[in-house]
Formats: C-alpha cells, structure tokens, sequence
C-alpha cells in the first residue's frame, strides 16, 4: 500500500531547526542534563535530533528513564541498545523503588496504574541527581494543557509547574535562569504534530521497536479501549483475553497504554492509517481519561 | 458521536475521512486548486496569532476553522460537548478547545496562549491564540512573538474599540507584516455592506498611521461559518478570499532581510574523539543572510577576519545555510570564539555600541526602575544594563506618547535608553527581528520582565 500523503519537507526542515536550536540552547544554559526517554517515538525523535544538534560530537545529554516495572519488554531492549549506539549515558530510576521506601503508595483496584506515580521517581532523581534541566518529547497538539507549555518551562523547588503565571516567552529568547534547586523542562518539539512526527522518521528512515507495528498480542477492552493483557493487570468480571493482530500509536506505562487493531507493517502503512483516523493519540490513554483537568493536574506535580 | 451533534446552524456537509485527510476545496474557485495543487509537494509553514477579546468570537472562529477543515478529533469534540454541558453552556461552545486550563473554562476567558495546529493540502498552520484582556498582554506579546500573520476580530456591531487599536499596535510594533481583520458577527447587522465598508474605512487610517505593509479586510460570521472556510450566500457583494482561502496563498517571506547576514553562535562543537580530533565547530542558527563555504567573514566582537571552511549538518556538507537554518560552521582559521559571539558578512555591520534605544513592553507587576540594573539577552549574548532614562510611555489606546507620565508598569509599552555592562552588536528591529530583539531579565528573580525592540 502506498500512502497518499505529501512529504513536507519545507515545514518539517523548520521544525527540526527550531528543534535543534532549542537543544542547543540547553547544552548551553544548564549544568546537569538529561533526556527523558521512555522508548516511545518521541523521545527515540528527540534521541536523533539531539544527534543532529552536537554531531560529531557526543550527546551532551544522559538519558533519563523512569522505569514503572510495567513495561513491554521490547522497549527496554530497544532503550539500551539505542544508548549504546549513540554512546549516550543511560540511566534508570525504578517506581518499585519509591514503593519500597514509602515515598509513593501504590495504586489499588482494577484501574490501577504506576503512571502517576512516575512523577515522585522523577522528581527524587532530579534531586539526588542535581538535575537542572530535563528534556521532554510532550508536544502541544498531544493535549490541552501540553497546548499552553513554554518550551522553556519552569519549575519550582518542590517540582511544581504554575500554568497561570508562566514566564514570558518572546521570539527564539529562552531564559533558563533559576535559583539553586529548581529546574527546567524543555520540549523541543513542542511545536510538532504527531503526524509530523511520523513522516519526519519516514523520512529520516528512524528505527522503532516493533511494537508500533503489527504483532500478535493478547488484549482486553475496557471502556471502549484495547489495553495490552500482562499477567499483573486486575480483569473486571466482563473483561475477556484474546490474541488478534496489534500495534501501538504511543508506548508508555503497559497499563494505560491502548492498543490500536492493524496489520500494518511498515511506516507507510502507519501514517495512512493515522492519517485516516478519528481520534487523537492520547485518545488511547486511559491516564487522561480519568478527569477534565486530569494531564494538568499531573502536570502541576512534576508530571512530564 | 459528532454525528448526532452539528455544531452550527449552516455547518458545512461532513466530509469523509479523519481530520489529516485532505479535504477537498468544494467551493474554491478552480484557479487556486490548480496553484494549490502546484505546491502541495512541499507544505510551508504558516504562523499566525489570533487577538481580540472572548466576546469577539476569536475562539468560535479557531473552532469554525478546526472544525470545518476536519481537524477535530471524536473524542476532542466529545469532550468539548460534555465540558459544556458541566459548565451549563446551551450551544456547543468551540472555545473549550483551546482554553485549555481549569481556570479559563471555570472563568470563561483567555489566561494564556494556547497554540493549535492544522494542515490543508496547501499550507501548515500553527495558530497562537492569544488573550484579549489588558491583563494578560505579556502572553498575548509571547503568542504574537514568532508570527508571521495575525489575525484581529471585530465586532461588526461595536465597530473599532480601544482594544483593536492596541492589539494592531502591538501587532505593528511587533513587526507581524500582514494583518488579517475579520469583522465578525455580520450576520447580527443583517450581511449589510455598508457596516463592513464603514469599518473598514476606520480601520483604513489607523493601518496608515501605523504603517503596516500588508492589509485585508474580511466580512465573516464565525458562527455559521460565512467566508471562513466557505464562501459566503448571504454577503455576495463581497468579492475578496474567504478567510482559510487567504491564509493558504498570502506570501510570507521567511527571510526577510538577506543583506544583513548574521549567525549568532550558540554554543562551540569540539568532539575531541580520535575520528574529529581537529573538529571545531560554531553552532547556531542563520539569523539573517545566507552564508557559504568559502565566504569571508567577521567575528563579533573580536572584529577578527576569516573564512568559511564548511558548513554542515550530522555529516551532510551544506552548500549554503538561509535564515532559520540551524547549522555548523567551521573556519579556516583556529580563532578563539565562544557562545554570544556573532560571525557576520557583507557590507552591512550591526552597530556595535554600549547605548541603546529601544521600544519596550514591560511585563512586570514590580514597575520599572530608571536607574535599575538588568540583565539582557540579545540573541546568545548576555549582558548587563543600567536603564538610563524613560523617554515617553505610549499610550496604546489613543496612539500617542505620553511625556508625562513616564512611571512604567505591567502591561505599558515605553521608549526607553540603556546602557550595556560592555559593548554589544544588534541591528534595528525593523532591519532584522532577529537581531534587533532582546529580553529583560531581573536579577533579583530571573524572571522575564520585558521584551526589547531596538529602535
């Protein structure tokens, strides 16, 4: 099958600079860096661009992947053969951790997720780290509230965002200035679509795990979702298994990640048929189905 | 579900497919499909801001936009749908799209930008949709920063207010050099023409004054859609583009000011690996000009003369780098040059100086400071300022300087001189954005507190 869609290469040449300017520009500001990596397309994108930024040089950015324990296997392998490839430091703090010590208590009942959680690993890494700023793939066409998100964005001592007095953000002018103990997210590609996103790696000819294409896979709907089966996941009385053919349009946490039915098997038959559908990619989340405000209230404690 | 709910009386038929498939120009006359289809191979990209207040019907016409151009999800309209109904709202309320925090849906306006995307086959569009009210200003400046159109409402009924000509002056001040004013609501004045050619004639002097190169008047109704993306039945007396026609084919010229060629440098590449022992590399982004291998150049401040090796990008040798690109250059010459120096070609030298004067917009609830000490950031370079004198405020709603009253406050646009820690190289705003724009940082803070255009 071949896509129908245009390669846009005017408007994805000046995304990608803008990208590449941004990243610069935290290699220039900030002491401690890191890239959030979850293994999810955006942050493999953020992974090349940040090649493209500094090449030949190394990246000058660690990775940062804040593990839930509830993954799909094949990102952690493709997340460490990916770090190896590009030299970058890697590096993994564990939500099983914070249980254990009793910073976070774990979720209970059938739609329990370590995703929120991941906010509180997060924000102890970057204290015991000394992390001043940390990359993140969030986009603002994902949701509404990543839709108000400077690219330069701030964050208090406890972590914290405040998106009703953010700072001014004029022109290509980033102020990444702060006190002792505050950070910065950055999200250079705030700007990007997700289709964006995809025909940039067509056209960049980006490796992904095998995940974002067609597999077999054993699945469950829950309200109106497919959710990826694994043996830790609590099923409802109505809830029944079964293996058909999958792929994923985002990878996250394996609990609040849906699955998307296809037997697409290469890029060009991904992007026709994200291209054809009805519902936006974080349609598929359930983390975001559980209140109007609910990414901006994640959002406001440390989330990405 | 957006099946059993049609937004608006007069909504366009439902076209098939998700909001990425290409839509086809029902209504659009056959010349421009063919000049659309021409370009279509290569998408540019089209920036604008959207400014006016809640009671204009900025938000219904982003909505009318997104959602006659098919580009809101199932489940974004579902949502806007059950919002609505939790807030009490009787009509679909489109501007729950993109007030995208607790507090502008509990409030009902505008806090902060909120940016949406949305791709025709001719064009992509990213659209800043900025608050209206005086408050908020600063956010409304962050929006309009980077635009290359923007779009200002009216109220066919209400005509012209203090509001459109603050916003057409920010928009000027700002550089944007194409505005759009859609006079919206026509269909609560009956479609009449003459109210539309009466606003359009007040609006006709303030653009002159203001001097804005490129102008278009536009008669819609946001509601039911007319001249938005569909050409209007019931205004057959106007003859011009339908909004969405407009904002595909205007010409936006990305790089503005090719004589002034500039690349300020971010931050210097020295992979020190045994492969690129030798490799040093200045990374930036092409602020003006275009630069080529085997150019001669000048590096700022040192005034120090050399050649462009090369330029490239991951390993690929560039034949040339054009404004907005973000490249590598190398020099002939080992130089010691560093994040805030600039390289600079042909004839045309910033001014190189320790005094500037400039236009600001302050931001700040702690008011400005004569005698105060700054920190600016002019492209990759730092430095510090005393402010040596406020020379006038303007008054934005009636256009004229205000001598008198010279104390500067949140949200005041204000002549002002200031002397820089050390020398520093710019350009006027209107010569180069890119170069003529800086950032006021308090020290005390760190928080921006004005934007700069140098004068």
């Amino acid at each position: 099958m071949k896509t129908t869609l245009n390669i846009n290469d005017e408007h994805l040449k000046e995304l990608e600079a803008e990208a590449i300017f941004v990243m610069r520009e935290v290699a220039a500001q900030f002491e401690n860096k890191v890239l959030l990596f979850s293994g999810g397309k955006d942050s493999i994108l953020l992974v090349h661009l940040a090649r493209k930024a500094f090449w030949p040089a190394r990246i000058p950015f660690s990775l940062l992947h804040i593990d839930t324990g509830h993954n799909f296997e094949e990102t952690l392998q493709f997340r460490d053969e990916l770090a190896k490839e590009f030299g970058a430091e890697l590096i993994v703090k564990y939500v099983q951790d914070s249980i254990d010590s009793g910073r976070v208590i774990e979720e209970q009942g059938v739609n329990s997720s370590r995703n929120k959680a991941q906010s509180i690993t997060l924000l102890d890494a970057i204290e015991e780290l000394k992390i001043d700023v940390a990359i993140g793939g969030g986009r603002r066409d994902e949701e509404k509230a990543r839709a108000k998100e400077r690219f330069f964005s701030h964050r208090n001592e406890f972590g914290q965002w405040d998106p009703k007095n953010q700072r001014p953000e004029l022109w290509n002018i980033f102020n990444g200035r702060k006190n002792t103990g505050e950070h910065f997210r950055v999200f250079p590609i705030s700007n990007w679509t997700e289709l964006d996103v995809w025909q940039y790696i067509l056209n960049e000819n980006i490796k992904l795990p095998g995940l974002y294409y067609t597999h077999r896979r054993k699945i469950f709907s829950r309200n109106g979702v497919y959710l990826a089966w694994a043996p830790f996941m609590q099923l409802k009385s109505n809830e029944k298994v079964f293996e058909t053919d999958v792929r994923c349009r985002t990878i996250g946490d394996i609990t609040c990640t849906g699955v998307t039915l296809s037997k697409a098997t290469s890029l060009e038959e991904v992007i026709s048929e994200i291209a054809a559908t009805r519902v936006t990619e974080r349609g598929g989340r359930y983390d975001d189905k559980r209140s109007e405000a609910a990414m901006e209230d994640r959002k406001k404690e440390g989330y990405f | 579900m957006t099946q059993n709910y049609p937004p608006f009386r007069g909504m366009a038929a439902k076209r098939p497919g998700g909001p990425f498939v290409n839509y086809t120009f029902s209504k659009i006359e056959n010349k421009t499909r063919m000049k659309l289809n021409g370009k279509s191979q290569n998408k540019s990209l089209l920036r604008f801001t959207t400014a006016g207040s809640v009671d204009d019907g900025k938000s219904t016409l982003i909505g009318r936009l997104l959602y006659d151009s098919k580009s809101i999800f199932e489940d974004q309209m579902e949502h806007i749908v059950q919002s609505g109904k939790r807030l009490g709202r009787d009509e679909l309320d489109l501007s729950l799209l993109t007030d995208g925090l607790r507090a502008e849906r509990e409030q009902g306006i505008t806090i902060d930008v909120a940016y949406r995307y949305f791709a025709t086959p001719a064009r992509k569009f990213i659209i800043a949709d900025t608050p209206g009210h005086i408050q908020y200003t600063r956010n409304m400046v962050t929006g309009a920063s980077t635009a290359d159109l923007a779009v200002i409402l009216i109220d066919a009924r209400k005509g012209v207010l203090e509001q459109t000509i603050r916003h057409s002056y920010i928009a000027s001040l700002l550089d944007i050099r194409h505005i759009v004013f859609c006079i919206n609501k026509m269909d609560m004045v009956n479609w009449t023409e003459s109210t539309f050619t009466k606003i359009k004639e007040e609006l006709g002097s303030l653009v002159d004054k203001l001097k804005i190169p490129d102008v278009y008047y536009i008669p819609i109704s946001a509601k039911y859609g007319d001249n938005v993306v569909e050409r209007s039945e019931k205004m057959t007396w106007y003859e011009g583009q339908t909004f969405l026609n407009l904002i595909e084919t205007v010409e936006i010229k990305k790089n503005k000011n090719p004589d002034f060629k500039r690349f300020p440098i971010q931050t210097v590449i020295r992979p020190h690996s045994k492969e690129f022992h030798d490799y040093r590399g200045y990374a930036g982004r092409v602020a003006g000009g275009v630069f080529r291998p085997g150019e001669e150049v000048t590096v700022l401040p040192s005034k120090i003369k050399s050649k462009i090796k090369s330029i490239d990008v991951l390993g690929k040798v560039l034949s040339e780098s054009i404004e907005g690109d973000s490249v590598t250059i190398s020099l002939e010459d080992q130089i010691d040059i560093g994040r805030g120096d600039m390289l600079v070609a042909g004839d045309n030298m910033p001014v190189i100086s320790q005094d500037i004067n400039l236009m600001i917009c302050w931001f700040n609830e702690c008011p400005l400071k004569v005698g105060g000490k700054y920190i600016i950031r002019l492209n990759s370079n730092e430095a510090g300022c005393i402010v040596r004198s406020v020379n006038y405020r303007m008054n934005i709603n009636t256009l004229e300087d205000d001598i008198k009253n010279i104390s500067i406050n949140m949200n005041d646009i204000a002549n002002i001189t200031i002397k820089t820690s050390k020398p520093v190289f710019y350009d006027s705003y209107k010569r180069n954005n890119n170069t003529g724009s800086l950032i006021f940082i308090d020290e005390g803070t760190n928080e921006t507190v004005a934007a700069g255009m140098i004068v």
